[in-house]
């Protein structure tokens, strides 16, 4: 996903199909458990030996419940309908709100990536071949609105996924029984035998059509998230949706504020899933300039803001606010898609040689610096599963990035024949994009190419670089896990089948399908099932096979950083979600 | 006669933007220089800095040294600031300048043969500045410039790319035509009423004679008036369009896309964007009074209402 997920994800990867999960040592799993003590039990990640210990997990003082906690944004996020939104700026807040059968453990650190029950009393242990999954509801949980929580409710959210036509329908939620025919007939989508809710007994059982060791994660992300059965069977767009968490949306006004307020109903059913809050109201205000968001910020005048300070503020608020900012590490990396059907880079050597030219430590600087970004020479980002420090293009030689090698580019652009071709870098219209731009645009020329830099609004150009049709060459991108998994990088970027072409929803952005790669990433997706080291290994096989084909430019690992005001306590950093907005204190 | 001078010495200065590039800068202003480094006294530093204070958070583009190298201090890519600038000043004469001819002379021509000709030629040419001059011309500019940037203009066996500067002048002298063509259409049927053109109407003067030695003769000096103000005018066009990125295009740069890219330094280095800012208020202002100037050399009534 993108950090502005936009619905771009779902529709590509229908063929993705089973995905990989887990890991390995310290590498998170779906279950918090190491793949061995899963695959010991059965041959996907199994509820019963899931849930981790929840030292993690802060215990509520209530001597700082109260007040309001004031967020601020450029803008809002579009619709507030959970089943629909694709971006890291509401789901953040739907983390205090809306609730699935699972969820990501509220907990500060790599805790966070442990899927823990939610509205489930417990995670089943698979059954049928690791293709089944039997729930049972908790029992005496009400929505905002005070309506009970039944089986019903969670059989139509289910369906309501297909309904609606959530960007990851096609993607995460394609391998339930009857889901295709949901995907053909939205409308008349029932998901019969999928999903079977069982009121007496207050179960819900999902079946699948074929094992899905990531399933856990999917079912722990707000799309997933139980909605009342009375839910519009469409985009409920600003209009908010009852809710069974702590908090619940008050009002919603994408020119001004988007306002929460506890919810009545709400009483705390698992502290590691959902919570208590905080604050008695969060204002989320939209509107300012990100400048003024910074002042007001230092000023007190607001608690957070959610939009990356701007870079002539940085060394400022680290310095004289240093703090009140928290730096944190992305499981995310900045890439350069190159077009492998197109010229010049249809060409083995012209890709290559762009690895080779692009210096990552000026992109790092570019970003704001050796405290905020990394080079990578890697597709996966290191501390991923399944990577292996390696890097072919760099020199001197060494495992990590150590510089660029414009002499050598310039070689290869010679040979390949393509020296003196049209270049041009496509980049989203932001201050940092267009930089990084401008500098690809300027080794491109050094390299012997005639480049130009297309700057595009950053709420069309994740779409527009996907599709064939217009032909981009090169980009500049980004791309942030959905959930920890080697595959959510490799296969979802880089494999045959997210590759659409003439579609916005075409991830694979490099149009890249090679038949012996995938052949690698099936094999490595069917290991993880049984031995999650071995398929570890097999991840980082792949990474090194496909950086030798060179299909995109790995350029660097950011980190995010929080600017919270100097009033503003118990600050938690979800490696999954990103800050938990709700466990700040105001008071 | 001051303003002159001003004027002289900028274009000058800017037409030297080579010499200083290579004989004093010694830096490319058009290639990135981000991992580039800089000798100040007897210290060798990046010319982006990394930020050693507090949690060492950002980068800051070096400041001005106000010596040979760097003397504005560089932008976000590392380029010379002050070598930019002079690059940049060339574009945005270049097409200040050019787009001012181009403006004058199509409504030079659309204003002289619709005041002469009149009736169902005004008529058409009329309508057609009404509708052009219906749109606010920053709406109008940015309008052309996003579609024809996006691609590129082709009219006939002529293709402009969406990196030259030929659109830019295309766009802001079209969008600029009804501001000078209405007062000249104005003047010409004013003209044409006059004694000494009836008079050689009357000996029977052809029409390509009476716009040739009747008309134009006294349209051009008017036509000369307008050449240095729209020129200040379109300056400021091409600035504030090349300030939305829909101007020059990167890596060539012209006084408004250098006070774009200081936008985002305002706080730690804000001479990028005040330098090319003062500049271009310079240039605009000494066009003006140069266009008054030339008013009032060409119009001796003027003159003599100034001196009563």
């Amino acid at each position: 996903m993108r950090l502005h997920r936009i619905a771009t994800v779902g529709v590509s990867l229908l063929a993705v199909g089973a995905l990989a999960a887990c890991s390995s040592g310290s590498s998170p799993s779906p279950s918090g458990s190491s793949g061995a003590a899963a695959s010991s039990a059965s041959a996907v990640p199994s509820g019963s030996a899931s849930v981790g210990n929840d030292s993690d997990v802060r215990p509520y003082d209530p001597a700082h419940a109260g007040g309001t906690l004031t967020l601020l944004a450029k803008g809002a996020a579009g619709t507030l309908d959970p089943k629909v939104n694709y971006t890291l700026q509401f789901w953040q807040l739907y983390q205090g709100t809306y609730d699935g059968l699972t969820a990501f453990k509220h907990v500060d650190g790599e805790g966070s990536f442990t899927v823990v029950p939610d509205l489930a009393e417990s995670i089943p242990d698979t059954t049928n071949g690791g293709k089944t999954y039997v729930f049972k509801l908790r029992q005496g949980i009400k929505f905002s609105d005070g309506a009970d929580l039944t089986t019903d409710d969670v059989v139509s959210s289910f369906q309501r996924i297909f309904k609606v036509s959530s960007p990851t329908a096609g993607s995460f939620y394609n391998g339930i029984v009857g889901a295709d025919a949901c995907i053909k007939a939205p409308e008349t989508c029932t998901l019969e035998g999928g999903v079977v809710g069982d009121k007496t007994a207050g179960t819900v059982t999902i079946n699948l059509t074929a094992p899905d060791p990531e399933f856990l994660y999917k079912l722990s992300v707000p799309h997933a998230a139980i909605n009342p059965k009375s839910a519009p069977t469409k985009d409920a767009g600003n209009t908010p949706i009852p809710t069974t968490g702590a908090y619940m949306f008050k009002s919603y006004d994408p020119n001004t504020a988007l306002v929460m307020v506890r919810n009545p109903n709400f009483k705390e059913w698992s502290r590691a899933a959902q919570p208590a809050g905080y604050p008695d109201e969060i204002d989320y205000k939209f509107g300012l300039t990100v400048e003024a968001e910074v002042t007001a910020v230092e000023n007190n005048q607001a608690n957070w803001l959610y939009d990356p300070p701007p870079a002539d503020r940085l060394a400022e608020i680290g310095s004289k606010y240093a703090s009140q900012v928290h730096v944190n590490q992305l499981t995310a990396f900045w890439y350069l898609p190159l077009n492998v059907n197109l010229a010049p880079f249809d060409n083995l050597k012209a890709r290559q040689a762009v690895n080779w030219a692009i210096d990552r430590n000026a992109i790092v600087k570019l970003y704001g610096g050796a405290n905020l970004a990394q080079p990578v020479c890697t597709i996966l980002p290191p501390g991923f599963p399944g990577y292996e420090a390696n890097c072919q293009y760099t020199n001197p030689a060494g495992d990590t990035w150590q510089g660029a090698d414009l002499e050598k580019a310039k070689q290869l652009v010679t040979e390949s024949g393509t020296a003196g071709q049209e270049v041009t870098v496509i980049v989203a219209d932001d201050e940092v994009n267009k930089a990084v731009g401008e500098y690809v645009q300027s080794v491109l020329n050094q390299i012997g190419y005639k480049a130009k830099v297309k700057a595009i609004s950053g709420n069309i150009q994740f779409t527009y670089i996907q599709n064939s049709n217009n032909k981009v060459q090169i980009s500049v991108t980004q791309w942030y896990q959905d959930y920890p998994a080697a595959s959510d990088f490799l296969n979802v970027l880089l494999g045959c089948a997210s590759f659409t072409p003439g579609s916005d929803s075409s991830i694979n952005m490099s149009g890249f399908c090679d038949k012996k790669i995938q052949a690698q990433m099936d094999d490595a997706l069917k290991t993880e099932q049984t031995s999650f080291d071995e398929a570890n290994k097999k991840w980082a096989a792949v990474d090194k096979a496909m950086m030798e084909q060179s299909p995109m430019v790995p350029v660097m690992t950011p980190k995010l950083i929080d600017f919270i005001s100097k009033d503003t306590g118990n600050y938690q950093f979800s490696k999954q979600f990103y800050m938990l907005v709700d466990q700040l204190w105001v008071k | 006669m001051g303003s002159l001078v001003v004027l002289i010495i900028i274009v000058l200065a800017c037409i030297a933007a080579p010499l200083y590039e290579s004989s004093i800068a010694h830096t490319d202003a058009f290639t990135s220089n981000v991992a580039g480094t800089i000798t100040i006294n007897g210290q060798t530093v990046p010319v982006l800095e990394p930020s050693t204070e507090g949690l060492g958070l950002g980068v800051n583009p070096i400041a001005p040294t106000w010596t040979a190298q760097y003397f504005l201090g560089s932008d976000n890519q590392g380029r010379d600031v002050a070598s930019r600038i002079l690059y940049g000043g060339r574009n945005t004469l270049i097409i200040g300048f050019a787009s001012a001819i181009l403006c004058c002379v199509l409504a030079g021509i659309i204003g002289i043969v619709s005041g002469f000709f009149g009736r169902g030629v005004d008529a058409v040419l009329s309508r057609g500045l009404d509708v052009l001059w219906a749109f606010p011309v920053y709406l109008l500019a940015i309008c052309l410039s996003v579609v024809l940037i996006s691609s590129s203009l082709t009219i006939g066996p002529v293709t402009l790319s969406s990196a030259s500067i030929l659109l830019p002048i295309v766009i802001i002298g079209i969008v600029y035509v009804p501001y000078v063509a209405r007062p000249i259409r104005g003047q010409v049927m004013s003209l044409r009423e006059r004694e000494f053109v009836q008079a050689a109407v009357g000996a029977g003067a052809p029409d390509m004679r009476l716009l040739r030695r009747e008309i134009l003769p006294n349209v051009l000096p008017t036509i000369i008036v307008f050449l240095p103000l729209m020129a200040a005018i379109n300056m400021l066009t091409e600035a504030a369009l090349s300030f939305l990125s829909i101007g020059v295009q990167p890596p060539d740069s012209s006084w408004g896309t250098i006070v774009n890219d200081g936008v985002g330094l305002l706080y730690t280095r804000p001479w990028v964007a005040i330098a090319p800012g003062i500049l271009l208020a310079i240039t605009a202002v000494t066009l003006n009074l140069l266009g008054d100037g030339v008013r009032d050399a060409l119009d001796p009534k003027a003159r003599l209402r100034g001196a009563a």
